[in-house]
């Protein structure tokens, strides 16, 4: 079902390759160009009517953020993903509020975790989850959540970590037999 | 600071203009005070004996512990018998029961709650979380040593603790009590600036008075 799918989509759009996890779930690699032009021809066109999330990875080694919009058919219980990479510097991205209203909720969550903008989309720039953020933003893997919680949460003493087959060991033998 | 907080005038609906400084005008900002017991010894006793008996919750879940206060809420392990029941306000409730991972916006919240309970008040953490961070322990949001924000009167360990740990609990707390040893609202007004502190270093964005009972 994939297959044909992206058959049937490389005549219309330049894409990137495949990938087929399952008979009914795939992921394409498009550039962001024609993402818009794509998710209108799928919601419209394929029947994907259903976003069913947007999110974002970090590629910190490449230097990009790839962003992943999740869809779905429900007449043909398929579920097909577009990935599209942008910049890490200045992260920003062409909203798509217009297509499908649920995805100015996710566009701010990715603002507020990632830092990736979406100018123009409604109320991007509000706070959302985080109150009076003073760093990075959290899901950016630069951020050093560890080190972050030392210097700002009080650590208390006496936290002790064992690897499990030596203390049991040491409780079933104490006299090393 | 959020615009609603902020200083402004407004007019009236009969066109008359005043100003209004919502932090001043519409909280009381002045620091808790320490009631120390006045009666004798006996009488004391007997209220301490009265408080234990009353332990009225207040029903604000943190974190998931929430969910292991539903069972004891119904017949299943029913609280009630023991005199404990939850409330739906701050202003009815002495006891908080912090349950779970807090985060820091909770955290916020949990210390205006706190704050608006009628002494004599109890705190409860419930669950590895309030202890030492538990799984969080390296979180960027969750608080890991409930104590150094509010005066906690008693611990439940486990993740997450079963609700006859926490009918355990209550039944430590009531001796806690008895023993005139609740003293968490004195606590905390004694140690007011230390406890300030230590939540003005966590929460960034502080946009309420220090005291708003």
């Amino acid at each position: 079902m994939m297959h044909t799918l992206y058959a049937e989509l490389k005549k219309h759009f330049p894409l990137g390759e495949l990938t087929a996890q399952r008979e009914n779930l795939g992921f394409i690699t498009v550039e962001r160009e024609h993402l818009r032009a794509l998710l209108l021809h799928l919601r419209d066109k394929e029947g994907y009517t259903h976003l069913v999330l947007l999110t974002a990875v970090d590629w910190i080694e490449d230097g990009i953020f790839q962003l992943t919009y999740l869809l779905s058919n429900r007449d043909k219980r398929c579920d097909l993903g577009l990935r599209a990479m942008v910049p890490r510097d200045g992260a920003s991205m062409e909203s798509i509020h217009d297509v499908w209203p649920t995805a100015a909720t996710y566009q701010r969550e990715l603002f507020e975790m990632f830092g990736i903008d979406f100018p123009d989309s409604p109320g991007v720039h509000d706070p959302f989850i985080l109150e009076g953020w003073i760093e990075i933003p959290p899901y950016r893997r630069d951020f050093d959540t560890k080190k972050f919680a030392e210097e700002n949460f009080t650590h208390r003493e006496g936290r002790e970590t064992n690897d499990p087959a030596e203390y049991m060991k040491k409780q079933l033998y104490p006299d090393g037999a | 600071m959020k615009d609603e907080l902020k200083k402004r005038t407004i007019k009236g609906p009969d066109g008359f203009e005043f100003e209004v400084d919502p932090l001043h005008d519409y909280y009381c900002d002045a620091p808790p005070k320490v009631h120390p017991p006045v009666y004798v010894k006996i009488v004391e006793d007997m209220f301490n004996w009265a408080r234990s008996e009353s332990i009225w919750i207040l029903g604000f879940g943190t974190g998931c512990g929430a969910i292991e206060m539903r069972p004891l809420m119904t017949p299943r392990f029913d609280a009630y018998r023991y005199g404990v029941q939850w409330r739906p306000t701050p202003r009815q409730s002495n006891l908080f029961i912090i349950s779970g991972y807090l985060s820091v916006k909770t955290l916020k919240r949990v210390i205006r709650s706190y704050e608006q309970m009628q002494s004599p008040k109890y705190v409860m953490g419930l669950g590895s979380c309030t202890i030492n961070g538990g799984m969080y322990w390296d979180s960027y949001n969750t608080i890991k040593k409930l104590d150094e924000y509010l005066p906690v009167d008693l611990y439940v360990a486990g993740c997450m603790p079963r609700p006859e740990a926490l009918l355990k609990g209550f039944e430590d707390l009531k001796k806690i009590i008895r023993a005139g040893e609740g003293e968490g609202a004195n606590i905390y007004a004694e140690n007011f600036d230390w406890y300030k502190a230590n939540q003005k270093k966590v929460i960034h964005d502080w946009d309420m008075p220090d005291y708003n009972w």
